[in-house]
């Protein structure tokens, strides 16, 4: 925790003052970028969001750094990110996520006599915004993107009856904000469909023993803009059932989130991740700190 | 633990949103144009907006060689009409007069941004300054003659 907290205060040290020293962070409006989701694409948390990360306007480019974690009862997910659009047509990102297991080394040790303390997938994405604008389209903004997803190490996925070490997501989104919508406030509106065959995001493989074949999930958000700089709302992403070895279930948050001016934004949620890899009932607390350039 | 410090950071928010939206919502029946201040107000938020385009390398090239006075005058009475006031914009069409532009969406952002930041200059609430831009929006493609 000390060392994580180490971590994320001396990177947002870097960030912003690597950020500032670019004073162009590109001319689309405030937070219209979204924050940076696990998968390293732009979105909420949990979802990716038909929105392009940082603020490249259609004679622009733009990018953004991220450091992410979440920490429910028994795990604790660690994402560094970084994106780059190009624009406000391309985005391109990169993402490292690490699961601490925690309680689940013994589990591991007892069951399967495996020496794991953490799982580590890389996450390579590309996303084009296919049609519209998110806030001056009446039909509201559509993208497509792709997260090609690698294992650094299959030992555990492999052992709890995972079929592959890597995997692509194919996903299309739409995004809209609605102005003056709700007393007044702006009101952002994200449905995503996903085809995948990642177990719990890919961390723990990709097809199972219980199906090995792509499924088209749902994942939703709506978020309601308070002032231009506070947006607070929830998600929702279904997940697919793959493993027989224990249950997935779908995960869903509740999200505040600060932007204060384009170069930085803060997220805070409660997440629930539900039932994890045999551990019961996930939740926990989710932080997340984006700079853009 | 972890779960109680976030509840103490989006409890008050959550309560001071909802008096913010309280406060707010009792405003809500004075019509926009006078939460924008009326016609004054609006001359003010479109004179700061002017301002506001001179300096912004985005745009500024676009204003150039304009009759400053005119357009403030146009501007303000359009503001002034849709916002539901006693005015009528006597101006030409949206997409006649920016037919010839070529307006790119980085111009159509940093004109957006700059007349928030005028509003907020003037202290025009959050839901007031939502509710002008709503009235705005429909003249996007016009503006970018799509």
């Amino acid at each position: 925790m000390t060392r994580f907290a180490t971590l994320l205060s001396t990177g947002l040290l870097a960030l912003t003052a690597s950020a500032s020293l670019s004073a162009d962070t590109g001319s689309r409006l405030w937070a219209t970028g979204g924050v940076t989701s696990v998968g390293g694409a732009a979105g909420g948390g949990l979802s990716p969001w038909a929105l392009l990360g940082g603020y490249a306007s259609d004679e622009e480019w733009g990018g953004t750094l991220t450091l992410s974690r979440a920490a429910t009862d028994d795990y604790t997910l660690s994402v560094v990110g970084a994106g780059v659009t190009w624009n406000n047509r391309i985005e391109l990102t990169l993402a490292r996520q690490t699961l601490d297991l925690d309680s689940l080394v013994f589990t591991l040790k007892n069951g399967f006599g495996l020496e794991e303390d953490e799982l580590v997938q890389d996450v390579f994405g590309l996303k084009v915004r296919l049609a519209g604008d998110a806030l001056y389209s009446p039909w509201g903004q559509w993208s497509a993107g792709l997260l090609h997803k690698r294992n650094r190490e299959f030992t555990v996925p492999d052992a709890i009856g995972a079929e592959d070490d890597s995997g692509t997501d194919i996903y299309v989104g739409g995004s809209k904000l609605f102005f003056a919508a709700v007393m007044d406030r702006n009101l952002l509106v994200n449905a995503t469909v996903r085809g995948t065959k990642a177990n719990q995001g890919g961390l723990l493989g990709f097809g199972g023993d219980r199906n090995d074949s792509y499924e088209a999930m749902f994942e939703g958000s709506v978020g309601l803009f308070v002032t231009r700089q506070w947006l607070v709302g929830t998600e929702y992403r279904q997940k697919p059932d793959n493993l027989g070895f224990a249950t997935e279930d779908d995960w869903w948050d509740v999200f505040v989130a600060w932007v204060p001016d384009r170069r930085l934004s803060i997220t805070a949620a409660l997440v629930n991740l539900g039932d994890v890899a045999t551990l019961e009932d996930q939740r926990g607390a989710y932080l997340s700190l984006q700079a853009s350039f | 633990m972890k779960h109680s410090v976030i509840i103490m950071v989006l409890l008050p928010l959550l309560v001071l949103t909802g008096c913010q939206s309280m406060v707010e919502s009792n405003q809500q029946n004075a019509s926009l144009y006078q939460q924008l201040g009326e016609r004054s107000g609006i001359a003010d938020i479109v004179e700061d907006l002017l301002y506001r385009i001179v300096e912004d390398e985005r745009i500024n090239d676009q204003f150039r060689g304009i009759d400053v006075r005119q357009f403030h005058t146009n501007l303000t009475d359009q503001l002034c009409e849709l916002s539901g006031g006693p005015c009528t914009y006597s101006g030409r069409g949206m997409r006649e007069s920016h037919a010839d532009m070529n307006v790119t969406d980085t111009q159509f952002n940093a004109l957006a941004e700059n007349l928030i930041l005028a509003m907020e200059e003037n202290g025009i609430p959050t839901g007031a300054q939502n509710r002008l831009i709503k009235k705005l929006v429909p003249l996007y493609p016009q503006i970018r003659n799509l």
